[in-house]
């Protein structure tokens, strides 16, 4: 048995420990916020927070997820009470197809909460491992910093 | 097929005794650090049905330790960490840059620099700097533990030197006086996220006779393990940079590397390319 914390709750996985990260999310946690892009590390998509940091979940086995904590785009907002970066995803139109949404989202808080100054240019240097097939990269940048401005 | 979970054992070593122990019982498993590679072909199907020694929860290769010698990097230590690092950025400034060109930051937050190494892929990023610095890797198997340079640590494309049983344990950078110029740069398609076409690294020292006391020169991508500059580094000892050397430590470039076209790039761009980071770089143009 594996235990993580995902979203702040505590989550047992009985299944076999080489498991992908992210498949143990959609199918044994039921959190399909989380896409698969590319499933070799390339895109982004999957992005999830293990202890805080950005990571593929793609390209790890849930046996190295023991004991730490997930975060995923459902611990964000719900549709009744939106985060503020989903708030300035939706204001400016960060989302195009949005299979690349969840993950940009994700990167996007872990840069937000990073303390580095959010400006365009870490915003585009923090995405950088993510892509967004619609190449809607402007206005995905523009809603990061729009949600950093907000208090 | 794709990557079969069920089809995989896990072994999950809490120690490096313990890691060697398991090793040395299930020789065929495959070392799995940060999983940037191995998990990537994993999702292909190619390593189904095999054993994986998880190396995740062996702590004590997890740290990075400044002495009065020089920092030994624990082999689990992620590219990330090493970028966060004062004493590294201060002292090992092209390790540290080099880390920030992997990927982005989702394989830098799992990458770490023990599985760059045995990975020992040609473009891995960060040789060429290990090469600069003169790193050595630390070992550990069933015989005990070694000490292995850097220069003889890969064998080919993919290929390391380690023995049946050996994993990495942590690498060493020894301590070096500050170089009049140290350079690293990598030229790929993008910045992020693509492979190299071609990756320099260069410290040089410069007497206050002008003439260079020492230089040392790597390239990655243009062999199939990360190349030292040998015949150029000797040929700068005690001369003077003008135009003339210059040139003729370029036209020396090809008695140590040798590149290939492949997916990526060409032979001839990879040598034009390299040979104006070079010349670049000796000129004091790129910082």
């Amino acid at each position: 048995m594996i235990t993580l914390t995902v979203n702040g709750r505590k989550q047992s996985f009985h299944g076999a420990p080489f498991k992908r990260l992210i498949d143990v999310l959609r199918e044994n946690f039921a959190l399909t916020g989380t896409k698969e892009g590319c499933g070799e590390g390339e895109c982004g998509a999957c992005t999830v927070l293990l202890d805080g940091e950005p990571v593929n979940s793609c390209l790890i086995p849930v046996c190295q997820a023991e004991g730490r904590a997930v975060e995923t785009v459902e611990s964000l907002g719900a549709p009744e009470k939106l985060s503020k970066l989903q708030a300035g995803f939706l204001a400016c139109g960060g989302a195009q197809c949005g299979i690349c949404t969840p993950g940009m989202l994700m990167t996007a808080r872990a840069h937000l909460k990073s303390g580095v100054r959010v400006d365009e240019t870490s915003v585009r240097e923090a995405l950088s491992g993510n892509l967004c097939r619609c190449t809607g990269y402007q206005d995905i940048v523009k809603s990061v910093i729009t949600a950093a401005k907000k208090k | 097929m794709r990557g079969d979970a069920k089809s995989m054992t896990v072994l999950s070593p809490r120690s490096a005794a313990e890691a060697v122990k398991a090793y040395a019982q299930a020789p065929a498993a495959l070392p799995l650090a940060g999983g940037t590679d191995l998990m990537v072909a994993w999702n292909l199907g190619q390593w189904n049905g095999r054993a994986v020694l998880d190396l995740s929860r062996v702590a004590e290769w997890r740290t990075i330790k400044a002495s009065a010698q020089g920092v030994l990097i624990g082999s689990l230590v992620t590219h990330s960490q090493i970028q966060a690092h004062p004493v590294l950025q201060k002292r090992f400034p092209l390790l540290v840059a080099a880390c920030a060109t992997v990927g982005a930051a989702q394989i830098q937050n799992r990458g770490t620099i023990g599985g760059n190494i045995a990975n020992a892929s040609p473009a891995g990023d960060t040789f060429p700097a290990l090469a600069v610095y003169e790193a050595t890797v630390r070992v550990i198997g069933p015989a005990g533990q070694r000490v292995v340079p850097i220069a003889d640590i890969f064998a080919g494309v993919k290929k390391t030197t380690l023995k049946p049983g050996e994993l990495i344990e942590a690498i060493f950078l020894p301590f070096v006086k500050t170089p009049t110029r140290g350079v690293f740069r990598k030229v790929g398609t993008r910045a992020a996220q693509a492979i190299s076409k071609t990756m320099f690294a260069g410290l040089i020292w410069i007497g206050k006779d002008k003439k260079v006391t020492e230089a040392r020169l790597s390239f990655g991508s243009l062999a199939p393990t990360v190349r030292r500059l040998h015949a150029a580094e000797s040929f700068l000892r005690g001369r003077q940079l003008d135009p003339i050397s210059i040139n003729a430590a370029a036209e020396l470039m090809t008695s140590d590397v040798s590149p290939i076209d492949d997916i990526r790039s060409t032979r001839e761009y990879r040598l034009i390319v390299s040979r104006n980071l070079l010349v670049a770089f000796l000129k004091g143009e790129v910082k």
